[in-house]
């Protein structure tokens, strides 16, 4: 089979678009993890003392934790020694621009329908692109330097801003914050940095795109945004990955800091490879993602559709430190075949008048199992404190499950605190209804989840939206009738 | 244009429909009435293509095709519509949106060109004219919190934008005013036209007086019981049902 042919027929086989991998030399660590391995990718990144040691403190103290084992997903024990914890696409010197970077690395991303070259002259999206462990090519650069912004790869913010670095890396999230936090920090390779100085609204949305693609290895990208006084950011992060039998693990890390005045919006599509029918293979995605809003009327709002991953584990959180501040958590898990999810989010109030507004979604088909897990605690301290959420679930067929773990911890009384669940399934008589009228029973389910799902996917920037509707309907394609 | 011959379905085990004959051709407005639970709404479904009305036996032609082995949404390509007794609701999906992907799929199986947005727009103004329709209603998640009549109007909108060849009605004029009534049966016989059909069922005369049949129709008990021209819709308006149970009842 040609190559193009090959990849036609993955596009039209549908079952999960993004499932290819692609051969370019790759520079890697041996299977395994410990101090040797810390410090081979620490040297890799050239990376200053400090931080070797701070990487090598979350190690040790990661050998002294244990597994999380309270989340409601099933998975067998991870070998950890069997990772590979760094792969970087081989590239004979550091590229300088795009045009230096591998043509073939362009071309993956192109696959995605992310082109890095024309994304340039295009559109109003400034790219960050990711494979395996390193940030290979970075958009837009220039523009955005002349409003002081930086955006760029993490390794490169360790060389050239190392001062911003060294406050906020782990502000938000402690190293040893919990299990896989920790892991993260201690080997992990490369990830995007963003910093918004006082009073800049960023004119264009900033975009991170993960793949990880060589075999055996787990991905452990660290994501830091910054926005000072008064600024504005919009973020978005993607990621697929390629189909393979056995599991790999993925474990990030996002860190958002949000100054007095500040906004910044987080949105997510996610899209691992989720296994096969059977349940074969999959990524492992236990993710943990914090923010603070740390100054008085800041706001951090997560936005969230998770299509992919065998096991998810995410809580995008918002620590309402600053009064006024505002924390907002729109999220749509679906889950097909034997795919399980666990995600939700913790919003802590701390200042007075804060406020926090949570929206979930969850869509189960399949043997899937898919949880909501949501604490909201509201401390001393915040007075006037207010919180809604709204938890959704929508069941396609009866072999699969939807869960929710509302957690409501109250020590102010001035506080309002609103949940509301609800449980339905998709009827037949709507899909009656949509064949009626000539549409197709896979296009009838694909409209009716949008539509349940609305509310979270207007949240999304239009770039977005479009994406992640299509990716709702291939997630749940097949699982009617 | 359709024949059903000898149809029997059931639900649940239950024998609803026990051997209609019914055959429509085009340019025809056929009426059927009849009292609460004969089977109306079922004959609908079958003939839609609902899963849940299993056909035992009989059989059913549409223009030369076997209906009965086609999926609802061909059925809907090859020029079904029906118009629901109860019209169902999508939360989140706008009726603009919704009727933009079934006339599309529709077009495509029709062999046509898919509308681009701006040609759909063009066509949704032209028949919103039609049946007096509002924009603001169009915009809303489909059939969500509409009134009755809302809902029956939006369902003859549908209609006029998928242009069937034949139109089963089912009891669109109840819950509507008369007001109501006769906006819905203008934009029905404005549909109206020599190579298609309709299938109007209905409690009531009182449609009949706009929406003028060739035939009616009295369904009892699973079975077409009597046929005859409008006058037999007068018969029935003055006299009730009980005449027609006595004489099934007499044979
Ligand atoms: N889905 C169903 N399940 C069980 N019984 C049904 C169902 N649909 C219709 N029936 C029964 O079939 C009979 C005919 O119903 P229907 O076709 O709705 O009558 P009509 O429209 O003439 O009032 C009634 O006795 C009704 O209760
Ligand atoms: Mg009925």
């Amino acid at each position: 089979m040609s190559k193009d042919d090959q990849i036609l027929e993955e596009f039209t086989s549908k079952e999960y678009e993004h499932g290819w991998s692609v051969d370019f030399e790759a520079d890697e660590a041996p299977l395994g993890i410990n101090e040797d391995i810390i410090r081979f990718i620490s040297a890799k990144k050239e990376e200053p003392e400090w931080l070797l040691e701070w990487r090598l403190k979350a190690f040790k103290k990661w050998t002294e934790m244990e597994e999380p084992r309270w989340p409601n997903v099933k998975y067998p024990e991870i070998d950890y020694q069997g990772v590979k914890y760094y792969s970087a696409p081989k590239q004979d010197k550091k590229p300088k621009s795009l045009d230096e970077v591998d043509p073939e690395l362009l071309k993956t991303f192109e696959r995605l329908g992310i082109s890095l070259t024309e994304q340039k002259r295009l559109t109003g999206i400034a790219v960050d692109a990711v494979i395996d462990s390193v940030s290979v090519a970075t958009t837009f650069k220039e523009t955005l330097s002349e409003l002081g912004i930086i955006f760029c790869s993490f390794s490169e913010a360790v060389q050239e801003h190392p001062e911003l670095i060294k406050k906020y890396l782990g502000s938000v999230v402690p190293a040893t914050d919990n299990y896989f936090a920790a892991l993260n920090s201690a080997v992990f390779s490369d990830g995007s940095f963003c910093y918004i100085p006082t009073g800049v609204r960023c004119p264009m949305e900033l975009s991170t795109y993960f793949r990880i693609n060589a075999a055996n290895t787990g991905q452990f990208e660290r994501t830091l945004i910054v926005a000072e006084e008064g600024s504005y950011v919009s973020y978005l992060e993607g990621c697929t990955a390629p189909m393979r039998d056995e599991n790999q693990l993925h474990a990030a890390v996002v860190e958002i800091y949000a100054a007095k005045d500040a906004e910044v919006k987080y949105s997510t599509v996610q899209n691992w490879y989720p296994g096969d029918k059977e349940g074969k293979g999959g990524i492992y995605n236990f993710v943990t993602k914090r923010g603070i809003c740390a100054g008085d009327n800041s706001k951090i709002s997560w936005t969230q559709v998770e299509t992919g991953s065998a096991v998810t584990w995410k809580y995008p959180s918002c620590i309402l430190k600053g009064d006024n501040s505002q924390g907002e958590f729109y999220s749509v898990a679906v889950t097909n075949n034997y795919q399980q999810a666990d995600t939700g989010t913790k919003m802590i109030h701390i200042g007075k008048n804060t406020k926090s507004r949570i929206v979930s979604k969850g869509i189960s088909a399949g043997k899937s199992q898919n949880s909501y897990r949501g604490q909201v605690q509201i401390m001393k301290r915040a007075e006037n404190a207010r919180n809604f959420s709204q938890c959704d679930s929508l069941l396609m067929g009866d072999k699969c499950g939807a869960h929710t773990f509302p957690y409501i911890d109250v020590e102010n009384n001035s506080a309002q605190v609103e949940h509301e669940a609800t449980t339905s399934k998709i009827g037949e008589d709507q899909i009656f209804y949509c064949q009626q009228r000539g549409i197709d029973e896979e296009s009838a389910v694909a409209l009716i989840v949008n539509g349940f799902a609305k509310e979270v996917m207007s949240k999304l920037p239009m770039e977005f939206a479009v994406e992640a509707q299509k990716l709702l309907a291939l997630t749940l394609e097949g699982s009617v009738g | 244009m359709l024949k059903i011959e000898n149809l029997h379905a059931s639900v649940e085990g239950k024998q609803i429909l026990k051997g209609i004959n019914l055959e429509v051709k085009a340019g025809e407005v056929h009426a059927i009435m009849g009292p609460n639970g004969s089977g109306k709404s079922t004959l609908a479904s079958v003939l839609a293509g609902r899963e849940e009305y299993e056909v035992t036996e009989g059989s059913v032609t549409f223009l030369n095709d076997d209906l009965l082995e086609l999926a609802p949404e061909e059925r809907a390509h090859a020029g079904i519509f029906l118009a629901f007794q109860y019209p169902i609701e999508i939360p989140g999906v706008s009726t603009t949106n919704f009727l933009k992907t079934a006339v599309n799929q529709t077009r495509e199986a029709r062999g046509l060109k898919a509308f681009d947005a701006v040609s759909f727009l063009k066509e949704m103004k032209e028949k919103m004219k039609l049946v007096d329709i509002d924009q603001a209603l169009l915009s809303r998640a489909l059939n969500e919190g509409f009134s009755g009549g809302e809902k029956k109007r939006n369902e003859i909108f549908q209609m006029a934008m998928l242009e069937p060849k034949l139109s089963i009605l089912d009891e669109t004029d109840s819950g509507l005013d008369i007001d109501a009534l006769k906006i819905v049966a203008d934009g029905v016989n404005k549909l109206k036209g020599p190579d298609n059909a309709s299938i109007v069922v209905t409690h009531y005369q009182r449609l009949l007086d706009y929406i003028v049949p060739d035939f009616v129709h009295v369904l009892y008990k699973g079975r077409i019981v009597k046929s005859g021209d409008k006058t037999l819709a007068l018969e029935l308006e003055e006299k009730g049902y009980d005449w027609i149970k006595e004489e099934v009842a007499a044979l």
